[in-house]
């Protein structure tokens, strides 16, 4: 393990992250408007049992669809260094592949908090209330969990494919299907049950259920459950997405 | 073993993609200290070869060692003793000069205190100190070059590989660049292995030139050898009246390799042609002969390339693929 190169791809990620406003605004656009959009218009119409009103179960729902959108476009990142070369520059140093992909990891994660807390901190503009004592406790190690599984599937889906245009394609074809059948916009029991199994297979549905029990106290499964699924897809993803990038990039 | 004379030992090294064979069982050493060129058009398998030189693709069949370490083998000891400018800009863009050279710094391990000695060293050495804290985007194509250079050395390699250095670059700035090539080798004794479709580059800069065409090697040796193979230089005579006399007398001189007559023109082949002049002026008076005019004719390595493979670099074709290359990295930007 070079800690090194892990080092340095995180600080590469987070200095391109903060010194781009127009990247910073552009990953919370969809985000506020799917906010601004579903949370208003369906506050007054919907109550949700167990949660209360609308704004307070779609409010850690948007938190994890803004990681989970930032996460997986964050393997454009690759694609984007291969095509300038800056990717043959990491490759030829004497650095394990898995360091390099660690670090990606490592970046990516820590970057897409940022736009997420952001969006956070604008719901409580919009009448959301944590009522819980110690959001935080729990919000992080979920929101870094959740980011570290979508950035390495960003990272296995570059893997794959050389060109922007398809790869904004196939990212678009995963993550809307996640984010319906996650729980985040509305709960999985709504679908028919084969169609709720789907979504007990994906890694955002217990993302999102932890960051609802960090901020509202309310979840659907039991918060450990929560820690312990996301965290078992992270494992899972982080090796795949390992073995994708050692694949193509030798 | 040869290891402490050669920098560089290719055997029979081979590469295929699919049915096609872009390098072709090449073998060659490079010495120590040596500026060694890679002459050929675009697609001859130049790059290919540095790719797998410097462990960026694998090889199909044969070997190589860098420095005594085997590219297949020893993947990591090789990368540790190699530096490499690509052909293709490989800067962060939205990072400094500085932050690029740093980071390439820590991705060789190197710590905190030798980084920033050995930054300012190159900084200082490719002049761009004054420009360290300026974003990549706000370089200049030739300052990006300098950096790039400046940061395959950095980690005090061994051997530098550089594949294309002066692609894409205007006259004066490659001029510069040449110069700073030399001064690393000749200066720095920075073992040199460098690939290009430019013939006065690797002319003017390379202590030997191999030229590769189709993915094989067809010549290897120094310029002078390689211009002196196809028959050194050829000095034009035109005249007036009969020189059958002084064409047998020049036929007979030890240091004329060769003559030639036709119409009004004789062709000699000699060595050093600029100092057999006088000597053959001389004979022309004593025989008699008006000379009308005199042609220094010195063969370039165009010439050579053109002997060795029946055709020529096209600089025209060269020159569109590097348009389309500046028109795709102003596109990218």
């Amino acid at each position: 393990m070079d800690v090194n190169a892990i080092y340095v791809l995180w600080l590469r990620e987070v200095k391109r992250f903060l010194r781009s406003k127009a990247r910073i605004i552009g990953t919370i656009i969809m985000p506020v408007f799917f906010l601004l959009g579903l949370g208003f218009g369906f506050n007054s119409l919907v109550k949700i049992p167990g949660v209360g009103n609308y704004i307070q179960y779609i409010v850690p729902g948007i938190v994890g669809m803004t990681i989970l959108f930032v996460g997986v476009f964050s393997g454009f990142q690759v694609i984007w260094d291969r095509q300038f070369g800056f990717l043959k520059e990491i490759m030829v140093t004497p650095n394990s592949r898995i360091s390099i992909t660690l670090g990606r990891i490592a970046g990516g994660a820590t970057t897409a908090m940022i736009p997420s807390l952001l969006v956070l901190l604008l719901s409580l503009g919009i009448g959301f209330a944590p009522t819980v004592s110690l959001p935080l406790l729990y919000l992080i190690p979920f929101l870094i969990l959740i980011g570290v599984c979508f950035i390495s599937l960003g990272l296995i889906i570059s893997s794959f494919v050389n060109d922007p245009q398809a790869f904004s394609a196939i990212v678009n074809f995963f993550t809307f299907p996640l984010l319906f059948l996650s729980g985040a916009i509305f709960p999985l029991g709504v679908f028919p049950s084969s169609v709720q199994y789907v979504g007990y297979f994906n890694p955002l549905t217990y993302g999102v259920d932890g960051v609802r029990y960090a901020l509202t106290g309310a979840s659907a499964n039991p918060v450990l459950l929560d820690l312990l699924a996301i965290f078992v897809a992270s494992v899972l993803l982080v090796a795949l997405a390992a073995y994708a990038t050692k694949r193509s990039e030798s | 073993m040869d290891n402490q004379k050669h920098a560089i030992s290719v055997r029979g090294l081979t590469k295929k993609f699919g049915s096609f064979t872009a390098v072709n069982g090449i073998s060659f050493e490079v010495k120590n200290g040596e500026l060694f060129g890679f002459l050929g058009p675009n697609g001859a398998g130049k790059t290919t070869t540095i790719k797998m030189l410097t462990t960026l693709l694998q090889k199909t069949v044969g070997s190589a060692r860098i420095g005594g370490h085997d590219i297949s083998t020893q993947q990591n000891e090789v990368r540790k003793g190699i530096g490499i400018v690509f052909q293709d800009p490989s800067l962060d863009d939205k990072l400094t000069g500085r932050e690029n050279l740093d980071f390439h710094g820590m991705l060789y391990g190197m710590p905190r205190a030798e980084r920033y000695r050995r930054i300012d060293q190159i900084l200082d050495l490719i002049e761009l100190r004054d420009k360290q804290d300026v974003l990549i985007e706000n370089y200049s194509g030739g300052m990006k070059r300098r950096l790039e250079i400046g940061r395959g050395l950095l980690h005090e390699p061994e051997v530098l590989f550089l594949d294309e250095p002066t692609i894409g670059l205007d006259a004066q700035t490659r001029r510069k660049i040449w110069d700073y090539i030399r001064k690393l080798n000749k200066e720095h004794h920075i073992t040199i292995m460098l690939t290009t479709h430019y013939i006065e580059e690797a002319d003017y800069l390379c202590d030997r030139v191999a030229f590769v065409d189709h993915g094989k090697i067809v010549a290897l040796n120094t310029p002078n050898a390689l211009k002196d193979s196809i028959g050194g230089d050829v000095i034009s005579l035109e005249f007036s009246g009969n020189a059958d006399a002084m064409g047998k007398r020049l036929k007979t001189a030890q240091w004329v390799k060769g003559v030639t007559m036709h119409d009004s023109y004789m062709d000699l082949s000699v060595r050093n042609g600029e100092q057999r002049i006088p000597e053959v002026m001389a004979i022309a008076a004593k025989e008699g002969v008006k000379i009308l005019s005199v042609n220094l004719h010195k063969p370039s390595l165009e010439d050579v390339f053109i002997h060795y493979t029946g055709k020529a670099i096209r600089e025209e074709e060269a020159g569109s693929a590097d348009r389309m290359r500046l028109a795709m990295r102003s596109r990218n930007r």
